[in-house]
């Protein structure tokens, strides 16, 4: 008797699941849709372009010049050693930054919040053009330091690989510390104090329990700032003064040079490939399942 | 804006391609660049002749001709008429992306000679040239392109173009290349490579790749680099607004800016009748007067319409003109994609 019952009720659950689950499903088509059309679509043609030379047969001229020429081999990796120093610099500042927030009173977080979030709200090229007027040969930052005498030469600080890195720096810490400052906030304030009351120091009760559990929000910024840093074009089109050249530069360069869009596509392409390995290896190498579980 | 954002514009002319602007019947979509260049125009040319005629024209700023592929490659309608470099607008003539100009409509019978093609129709000269910062060199800045590559004689910081056109030329003139052998020189890769060999050699000092006019006129304004390439025109917009900014007419690489229009144009026949209008000595005497660009129009000089004192500043004046080199949109035509690609390669590497 009660055997039956639990089997009737078994299946009801069993059907109700089934039930939920289509109506998830079905909640989630909208975004499938948007995602096919607006992603999986166009990536595939981009694919298929970098496959049509100029004269619009197939052909794998797109693909040969780029192993041909030595600019873009140097192009790719100026490419990844700017977004990887970027996004180890955003780290190095944004956590300690986003572990201060995360300990303040709720009051005194938000204000810290709006000091985070009003440069995030401000027009890039604002900040961009901000960053040259300031660090330029006879900008703010070097005049002060001559009428300082802290300097007797004026320090180049853009047109290069550091005012690059400074701007987008600057501009991609909010996409870091958002991320993990939510993380950290979620994280129980008890377990420290378990920690701690089973002996553990501050630092090590850090270390063995804080840091593990806001793991899972700062690789979430780690890799929401890596792969937009892999795009960026205007910030180091500014700064660097042309000597930057990352491969969003080039793509647009090379639809003006060749006026083909396969010339350009074929960048993409690679670019998609490399960055998929590199994350792909990430994930082996800290399981990208700590992003889930908490 | 600037021409500088180029890829920005690139972007947009890409997204143009979904986007339609209605066109009406008398009204027409002009693009130029920006900055002072394009205030001169617009004041003493785009609005008048618009005026004159009773149309309505709307003004934009476009990245180049590279644009001008894009739209008609993409089949968008963005504009009607363009302003361009003499050597951009044969690269896109070669494209067949322009429409052929009518000079029955358009009268150039007083144009100074080779001001115009089958597909642009001249309508300002201006200058290629080296401009050195004063607070630096004082007088006896970079006279001559063998000095603006000469890095113990004038030691500093310099910028150069980040795109190829007219800056080959000024390496084979510092090497002593002369004159009229310029382009003789660079046809062949072997050429083009000698020129940028000489690129090379200074290329530890350039600071900058500048990609705009606006961008190299800052530069000399803010003193971020002692010399630069640069457009004749900017630099004495520049001075006038404080600059410390001279250059010599010895360094002066001669072109011409003209209007062209884009394939398949919405309303072509207007804006041939409208190109043809711009072409009135009147316009290019009141233009003048805003950036030191030069008539392609004889007339202007013929009619006194310009002051000599302000005549003397053009580049096309007879007395800075002889000492100039004059670009060559022939071999622009035919070498561009080859000595871009090697340009930037050049510059990467």
């Amino acid at each position: 008797m009660s055997l039956t019952t639990n089997n009737i009720n078994q299946n009801e659950l069993r059907k109700l699941a089934a039930r939920e689950g289509y109506t998830f499903f079905g909640l989630t088509v909208p975004y499938l849709i948007m995602v096919t059309a607006l992603i999986a679509i166009p990536v595939g043609w981009l694919f298929y372009l970098s496959f049509i030379g100029r004269d619009g047969t197939f052909s794998f001229e797109n693909y040969e010049r780029m192993w041909k020429s030595k600019a873009y081999i140097k192009i790719f990796i100026t490419t990844f050693k700017i977004s990887i120093l970027t996004t180890i610099i955003c780290a190095a500042i944004g956590y300690p930054l986003a572990y201060f927030m995360s300990q303040l009173s709720r009051r005194w977080a938000n204000i810290c919040m709006i000091g985070v979030l009003i440069p995030f709200w401000t027009s890039l090229l604002v900040r961009t053009y901000a960053w040259l007027v300031l660090l330029q040969k006879k900008g703010l930052l070097n005049n002060i330091a001559i009428d300082m005498g802290l300097i007797s030469e004026p320090i180049k600080f853009v047109h290069n690989t550091t005012g690059t890195l400074i701007g987008m720096v600057h501009i991609m810490l909010p996409f870091l510390i958002l991320p993990l400052y939510a993380n950290m906030r979620a994280i129980d304030k008890d377990c420290m104090k378990a920690a701690s009351s089973l002996g553990a120091a501050p630092s090590r009760a850090f270390w063995t329990v804080f840091l593990p559990l806001s793991l899972p929000g700062l690789l979430a910024g780690l890799l929401i700032v890596f792969v937009l840093c892999l795009g960026f074009y205007v910030t180091p089109a500014i700064l660097g003064g042309g000597k930057v050249i990352m491969a969003a530069m080039k793509i647009s360069s090379n639809i003006e040079l060749y006026f083909s869009w396969g010339a350009a596509s074929a960048l993409g392409v690679v670019l998609l490939v490399v960055t998929g390995i590199i994350l792909f290896i990430a994930s082996k190498l800290v399981s990208i399942d700590q992003l889930g579980s908490r | 804006m600037m021409k500088g954002l180029r890829s920005v514009g690139l972007i947009a002319a890409a997204g143009l391609a979904f986007s339609s602007t209605t066109a009406f019947a008398d009204e027409l979509r002009i693009v130029s660049w920006g900055g002072a260049y394009q205030k001169g125009q617009s004041i003493g040319i785009f609005q008048p002749a618009a005026k004159a005629m009773g149309i309505t024209v709307k003004e934009d700023t476009y990245g180049g001709i590279s644009d001008v592929k894009l739209m008609v490659k993409s089949g968008a309608d963005k504009f009607d008429i363009f302003s361009s470099g003499a050597g951009s607008c044969a690269s896109g003539a070669a494209e067949g992306v322009l429409e052929k100009l009518d000079y029955s409509i358009i009268d150039v019978s007083d144009h100074l000679p080779g001001m115009y093609s089958d597909y642009c129709a001249g309508a300002d000269i201006f200058s290629v040239v080296a401009a050195w910062n004063t607070e630096t060199y004082g007088d006896n800045g970079p006279r001559t392109w063998a000095d603006f590559y000469d890095v113990e004689k004038f030691p500093g910081t310099r910028a150069m173009r980040n795109k190829v056109d007219a800056q080959l030329e000024t390496a084979l003139l510092a090497d002593g290349v002369p004159m009229d052998q310029i382009y003789e020189v660079l046809n062949s890769e072997a050429g083009i490579e000698r020129a940028l060999d000489k690129i090379r050699t200074i290329k530890p000092h350039i600071a900058v790749w500048w990609s705009s006019g606006a961008q190299h006129a800052q530069l000399m304004k803010d003193g971020e680099v002692d010399m630069t390439t640069g457009w004749n025109g900017r630099f004495d917009v520049a001075k006038d607004d404080g600059a410390k900014v001279a250059y010599d007419w010895r360094t002066g690489i001669m072109d011409w800016e003209g209007y062209g229009i884009p394939k398949g144009a919405k309303n072509k026949d207007l804006a041939m009748k409208y190109i043809a209008e711009m072409m009135k000595p009147e316009y290019m005497a009141e233009f003048a007067k805003y950036i030191t660009y030069g008539p392609t129009n004889g007339k202007v000089y013929e009619l006194g319409l310009m002051e000599e004192s302000r005549a003397k500043m053009m580049p096309s004046h007879p007395d800075n003109a002889k000492h100039q080199l004059t670009l060559s949109t022939e071999w622009y035509s035919k070498w561009r994609t080859i000595a871009a690609e090697m340009y930037t390669e050049m510059m990467t590497e």
